[in-house]
């Protein structure tokens, strides 16, 4: 065995690896959250009003709001089965840094929910009548703040792992700390439309997302260790 | 010898027989702080020159916002303890103190809501404080409720320390919220170092009931962590022996 099969770039590989063919092999669970993003975006107009200024007007917070609830929604099972089947065990007590793996973990998730949900927002903001200058700016926003929003959520699916029903608890304990990607994120794309500039509103976001990139596989792996251990 | 009183910290029977006698003298200072200051803001300070009479909440709405920001940090930083030093006492007074957090929470709000109605012409404003205080009381609220979760009750402490330390990032934000965002919320007035822009006759009345404030605190933590450490010490000889005379 060499040095090299040690190696972070290693494991960082294998690990995404394993995670996309799980999820491959799983791929009802994949459409999910998009699924959710599509009926809650058709649920607004029938709730709300079809008056096309009153949607054009909300779409930016609600396209945020909604993308938001979908990837709470994904998160509960994002440590679930590897506790169940004792994988995270073996991660636990791999040579690997814990947080290493973690985030191949929460890299992964963000490629097959966060990317998605980015990809498909511009669509369902056409179905909400949201002004053509918008849209640029709702991708760039959502493909930077879904990275925060997966780090984060990560830290509560690590929380509630060892719960047999941890899926509202995640959410009631995550959610105060997606307020400020919502703020910022929803604030880009209406000062988009407004024609003010976004530069600030995106730095922000992508502050945030290199903020919790460094701090949250810390707290992630912390929290998972604790409820191995129990 | 210096860190004595540390490591006899670790010994929950320790803790309980020492603060046992503080109780009536925190209590009884306490409240007797509150009636002079509360007398002295709403009785005999000045009425504020444009709000009139209705600013005298800030008697009860100022000290309530510190100590629910304080609170979150006596939380937290139990919580880092329990988790750096394994010291089962701090675990006891992060449990303790989440619900009280929660309260004080929700009355800084709710006396906000009184004050606004008359004041900015609306219960309600979605500007930065708020906002962030809300978030604060989601933040107790999903600490308790973890809490409650968790039928190992040294996982719940551990997992709950983490989520609370987490937490501490929204506390600079609350407490510069009034600065970062110029928005309906005034300024702070008081001021640890520099001028305060509120007159000494209203600043002291306020100043005492913030003293009051944070020894009512005190007092209500150390009467929870007490009981905590009765409900967890249960199986001990100490708590036997305790209720054993009565």
């Amino acid at each position: 065995m060499t040095v090299e099969t040690f190696s972070l770039r290693r494991a960082f590989v294998a690990g995404l690896r394993r995670e996309l063919v799980l999820s491959y092999r799983h791929k009802g669970d994949l459409a999910n959250p998009l699924i959710f993003f599509l009926m809650v975006v058709v649920f607004t107009p029938l709730g709300i009003s079809e008056d096309p200024r009153m949607l054009a007007k909300i779409a930016p917070g609600m396209l945020w709001v909604i993308a938001l609830l979908a990837t709470l929604l994904s998160l509960d099972g994002l440590f679930r089965s590897d506790y169940d089947d004792g994988s995270l065990e073996q991660m636990v007590l791999s040579p690997q840094p814990l947080g290493l793996l973690v985030l191949t973990k929460v890299f992964a998730h963000w490629l097959l929910t966060g990317v998605p949900l980015t990809l498909l927002a511009p669509v369902l903001g056409v179905m909400l009548q949201m002004p053509g200058d918008g849209y640029g700016v709702l991708v760039l926003s959502l493909l930077v703040g879904t990275g925060s929003l997966s780090l984060i959520g990560a830290i509560g699916a690590a929380l509630t792992v060892g719960l047999r029903k941890g899926g509202l608890l995640l959410s009631l304990i995550i959610m105060p700390f997606y307020v400020p990607v919502l703020i910022f994120g929803s604030g880009a794309v209406k000062n988009a439309i407004e024609g003010f500039p976004v530069g600030a509103e995106l730095a922000i976001l992508c502050a945030m997302l290199v903020g919790w990139c460094m701090f949250a596989p810390l707290a992630i792996a912390g929290a998972l260790k604790i409820s191995v251990r129990a | 010898m210096a860190w004595q009183w540390f490591h006899r910290l670790g010994s929950p029977k320790w803790f309980y027989e020492k603060t046992g006698p503080w109780l009536p003298w925190l209590g009884f200072i306490s409240i007797a702080l509150i009636l002079i200051g509360s007398t002295w803001g709403l009785a005999f300070g000045p009425s504020e020159a444009k709000q009139g009479n209705s600013a005298r909440i800030i008697y009860i709405h100022v000290p309530t916002a510190v100590l629910s920001m304080a609170g979150y940090y006596v939380m937290a930083i139990a919580g880092a303890i329990g988790l750096i030093w394994r010291m089962k006492l701090s675990f006891m007074v992060m449990k303790a103190a989440a619900p009280i957090g929660a309260i004080l929470t929700f009355l800084a709000l709710f006396t906000g809501a009184v004050w606004g109605k008359p004041t900015w012409g609306t219960w309600w404003v979605w500007d930065g404080r708020i906002t962030s205080m809300v978030v604060l009381f989601l933040l107790y609220l999903g600490i308790v409720a973890l809490q409650e979760a968790y039928q190992n009750q040294d996982t719940a402490d551990k997992i709950c320390a983490v989520l609370a330390l987490v937490g501490m990032v929204n506390i600079p934000i609350i407490y510069k919220s009034v600065d970062w965002w110029y928005t309906l919320h005034q300024p702070a007035s008081l001021k640890l170092t520099g001028k305060s822009s509120i007159d000494p006759s209203m600043a002291y009345p306020l100043l005492l009931m913030i003293l009051a404030f944070y020894i009512f605190y005190t007092w209500v933590l150390l009467m929870r962590t007490r009981v905590e450490i009765l409900k967890r010490e249960q199986k001990t000889t100490w708590v036997k022996d305790l209720v054993a005379r009565g």
